[in-house]
């Protein structure tokens, strides 16, 4: 785990040992830096361009039946998790149990916790791949295992460079499994980059998880943000995989409320009755009104499925648009952008700058990566907010991904011009 | 050719066999050890019950009437309230709810509460006992815990790896025991589960589910044993504005040396009888709350902004009428003291003793003086109360919650004649709970 964010973090906590491997994230220390309203926040992850009106109008609806306003069942409130079970019924093509294979979580993160606390444990090691979203590391340390790390390589030698010139070396991901791996968390489409795994390498680890036995946790929060041309697969549907895998999906992404803090998890009744026991000991229900709008906006759209106006669609042709003019952005500063492929953020490669960061330097570290000292630089001078990729890597990819920082282009125009100006 | 059709064939029956065999479980164990012992809950469980039965639901404790109108405009207004509202806030808590809280609860506490650094926002208040546990608790720690307890204290301790020790409450001798207030803890029996290992105490006030508010002197010796045996307090006061016939909530850590040392835990969805938003909160000092931070933000990380906007309003409100007639927090115990009384009237009318509670949202009531002939077989191995609330569900259309579930699986059977009931109910089905045991008791005198 990247020293200089031990350095630059410092929040240890010693009181619970659990605590000793976890730390406060960079995000919490970059979120204050980039709080200066006078700085464009192209970092964090969130859109602020507006949810569709009609899930604010069935928030709005819920809060006014009381019956609503109390506690709902705790695995799930009855009309969501049967609204998930259509729709990833029909995605799946195959019948999902609302009952016994959903969980409704506090976000796609409440789904990640519940699944590392609920089958990973001291003992196991769990396989990463980077760059990755960077709450992992400390979940899987918060469960007491190991992460062990393969990282995406980049195929050399092209000029225009997408997402998709990331790739998995098929030997390299093979010498990670042992006979402790408890695990592989895979994220398609990727945080950071973009990538989205096609089916051959999905193949590829699912070939790897039935060899060795091992469970597979599929974080899609990103599933509906597809662009042109691309195809999103899920691991679950592949042979032999729907009994080991947990996939992990976000009413947040999926509707633009990331503030609503509402995701499931969708497996096997085997594998999800141990997150129902960590969701039942942890905070036992998550919030009513919120779970019936969305189970009103999944129904919405389920009905439009195929049509223009269905948001699983219509968002990711919106967003194409700001992904091929952020690009356009970068490339006339003089950057390189990373076109993705799916998800909401953009690689940029700020080594064409070549610029000089010598009054960047903190006192405490002189090796602090590339990219760290350029996002601070870009704040202060250039009132830009962006996030360092090194934080998404483990200490030994440092020197692979500290030229490129990451830029969130789900925001409105006027945001993307502002900062063009 | 013949090769390759034999190599084809010879890979389809090797993926066959691997298909077939991870088709049944995973060869090795899949659950993490964490969740073991831990997996049965009684509100799963009865929950499911009278819904099945179409019971009247005086169990589980929730409102069956609406949130005051003010706080529902607050949340509606939060909705429409531009595209932040909808998207991630500050982690730790929404800068105007911690705001709020820290003006609201400062001169309550009678300590200047910093909102940033003393507060942490909470999936209501389940989620901040969760971190408490997990930030402070480790293996081998001895966590007190008095009975009867929230039940899901004793899951958290384990969870965490420490060992609960139980202290029960226990009626007063010699006097008739009427209230919640006739249940004391002794001090010596408290300090003799003090060992070495002791980390911390869980108390909960007004209690759930007997009702006791603990007096001051009460928490004076529980706070003397802390400072005495440097440990930590977790004080659960979810229903802190719900006090009847002029008793006094008393916060623990406003005593003399207890701020250092005490994580409070309060609830929005209790405060404004909206326990489907989860909103939560604990409170303490920084040096101590930042290592429950470290937790919430490797599990959950942001708490819903629309409904923390809205508590915060609710706050507000509360902190311009507070101790006038207007302010919620005086007119949700006066109404819930007239249920209460007539709960308590139903029961006594049909030969229950129960036990007034002095705040809070249960009442206990002893059921020892009634005979029941359980037919039902497959419950022979539970504790009484346990059966006895199914054959109410089931044979009543009654829903109650039994009181054991509250104790300790060694205290279990000494307290399993009493079952819990919740009064925090519109008028007409506190009606239909009294139908229900009227004609139960005229069937039963008939006989």
């Amino acid at each position: 785990w990247n020293d200089s964010l031990f350095r630059l973090f410092r929040a240890c906590c010693v009181v619970a040992s659990r605590l000793l491997l976890c730390m406060f994230l960079f995000r919490v220390a970059f979120t204050s830096l980039a709080a200066d309203p006078s700085v464009v926040n192209l970092g964090q992850g969130f859109p602020d361009i507006p949810p569709p009106s009609y899930v604010k109008e069935a928030l709005a609806k819920a809060v006014s039946v009381d019956r609503m306003n109390q506690y709902t069942r705790g695995f799930g409130h009855p009309p969501l998790v049967k609204a998930l079970s259509q729709v990833y019924g029909h995605v799946y093509g195959r019948p999902i149990d609302p009952f016994k294979e959903v969980l409704v979580t506090v976000g796609g993160y409440g789904s990640l916790f519940s699944t590392m606390q609920g089958l990973v444990e001291e003992g196991d090691e769990v396989i990463i791949i980077e760059p990755f979203f960077d709450c992992y590391v400390p979940m899987v340390r918060m469960a007491g295992a190991k992460p062990v790390f393969i990282p995406l390589r980049l195929k050399s030698g092209k000029k225009s460079i997408t997402s998709a010139d990331w790739y998995l070396d098929p030997d390299e991901l093979s010498s990670k499994f042992t006979s402790k791996t408890k695990a592989i968390i895979i994220n398609t489409p990727n945080n950071p980059i973009g990538k989205i795994l096609t089916r051959d390498e999905l193949q590829m680890i699912a070939d790897l998880c039935i060899k060795h036995d091992t469970l597979c946790f599929s974080d899609e929060v990103y599933e509906w943000l597809i662009y042109r041309g691309q195809q999103h697969v899920k691991i679950a549907t592949l042979p032999g995989m729907w009994e080991r895998t947990i996939t992990i999906g976000s009413a947040g992404k999926t509707f633009s409320v990331t503030g609503w803090k509402l995701g499931w998890s969708i497996g096997p009744q085997h594998l999800i009755r141990h997150l129902q026991t960590v969701m039942q000991n942890t905070l036992y229900t998550c919030p009513t009104p919120l779970q019936e709008a969305v189970a009103q906006g999944l129904m919405l759209n389920m009905e439009l499925i195929g049509q223009p106006e269905c948001y699983f669609t219509s968002l990711a042709e919106e967003l194409e648009g700001k992904r091929d003019r952020m690009a356009a952005i970068v490339q006339e500063a003089g950057m390189t952008p990373v076109i993705p492929e799916g998800g909401y953020f953009m690689l940029v490669d700020v080594s064409a700058l070549n610029q000089d960061l010598s009054d960047m330097k903190t006192d405490d570290d002189d090796d602090e990566a590339y990219d760290y000292k350029f996002v601070k630089w870009m704040i202060k001078k250039k009132k830009l907010a962006a996030i360092p990729v090194t934080a998404f890597v483990s200490d030994q990819s440092t020197k692979d991904f500290e030229k490129y920082i990451r830029l969130c282009f789900i925001k409105v125009n006027k945001t993307l011009l502002l900062w063009l100006h | 050719m013949g090769i390759l059709n034999h190599l084809a064939a010879q890979l389809a029956l090797i993926r066959k066999i691997s298909i077939r065999n991870h088709q049944t479980t995973m060869s090795r164990r899949i659950h993490a050890r964490r969740t073991e012992g831990v997996d049965k809950n009684v509100w799963v469980e009865f929950t499911q019950l009278a819904a099945e039965y179409k019971a009247v639901n005086l169990g589980q404790g929730f409102p069956d009437f609406s949130p005051p109108q003010f706080i529902t405009e607050a949340f509606c207004k939060a909705v429409s309230g531009g595209p932040p509202m909808h998207q991630y806030t500050r982690a730790f808590g929404h800068p105007a709810l911690v705001q709020s809280l820290a003006k609201f609860f400062s001169r309550i506490v009678g300590h200047d509460i910093d909102p940033f650094e003393d507060i942490l926002v909470t999936v209501g208040a389940y989620q901040a006992l969760f971190c408490a546990f997990q930030a402070l608790i480790d293996e081998g720690d001895e966590v007190i815990i008095v009975e009867p307890f929230f039940d899901c204290y004793q899951p958290m301790v384990v969870m965490a790896g420490g060992k609960a020790v139980y202290v029960p409450l226990r009626p007063k001798e010699g006097t008739a025991v009427l209230s919640s207030g006739d249940w004391v803890l002794s001090a010596e029996e408290l300090a003799s589960k003090i060992t070495p290992h002791t980390k911390a105490i869980v108390i909960n006030t007004p209690n759930n589910p007997l009702g006791k508010v603990y007096k001051r002197e009460e928490l004076q010796m529980i706070a003397d044993l802390c400072i005495k045996h440097d440990l930590l307090c977790f004080s659960d006061e979810v229903y802190e504005w719900l006090t009847y016939d002029g008793a006094k909530h008393v916060k623990i850590a406003s005593l003399p040396g207890m701020w250092e040392r005490t994580v409070t835990i309060g609830s929005g969805g209790k405060t404004f009888s909206a326990t489907g938003w989860k909103v939560g909160w604990a409170m303490g000092s920084g040096h101590i709350l930042k290592y429950m931070k470290t937790i919430h933000q490797n599990s959950i990380y942001h708490c819903a902004t629309a409904a923390q906007e809205a508590v915060a309003q609710g706050f507000e409100r509360e902190h311009e009428l507070f101790g006038t007639p207007q302010s919620y927090f005086q007119q949700l115990p006066a109404m819930l003291h007239h249920r209460r009384e007539k709960l308590a009237s139903s029961l006594k009318g049909v030969g229950l003793q129960p036990i007034m509670p002095e705040g809070g949202y249960f009442m206990i009531t002893d059921i020892s003086s009634i005979a029941v002939d359980f037919k039902d077989s497959d419950t022979k191995d539970e504790n009484y109360d346990f059966r006895f609330v199914k054959w109410l569900i089931k044979e009543k259309g009654l829903a109650t919650i039994p009181v054991s579930a509250f104790y300790s699986p060694e205290h279990s059977k000494e307290f399993d004649k009493y079952i819990r009931f919740c009064f925090v109910k519109e008028n007409s089905t506190l009606d239909a709970a009294e139908e229900i045991l009227k004609k139960w008791s005229q069937n039963e005198s008939s006989h």
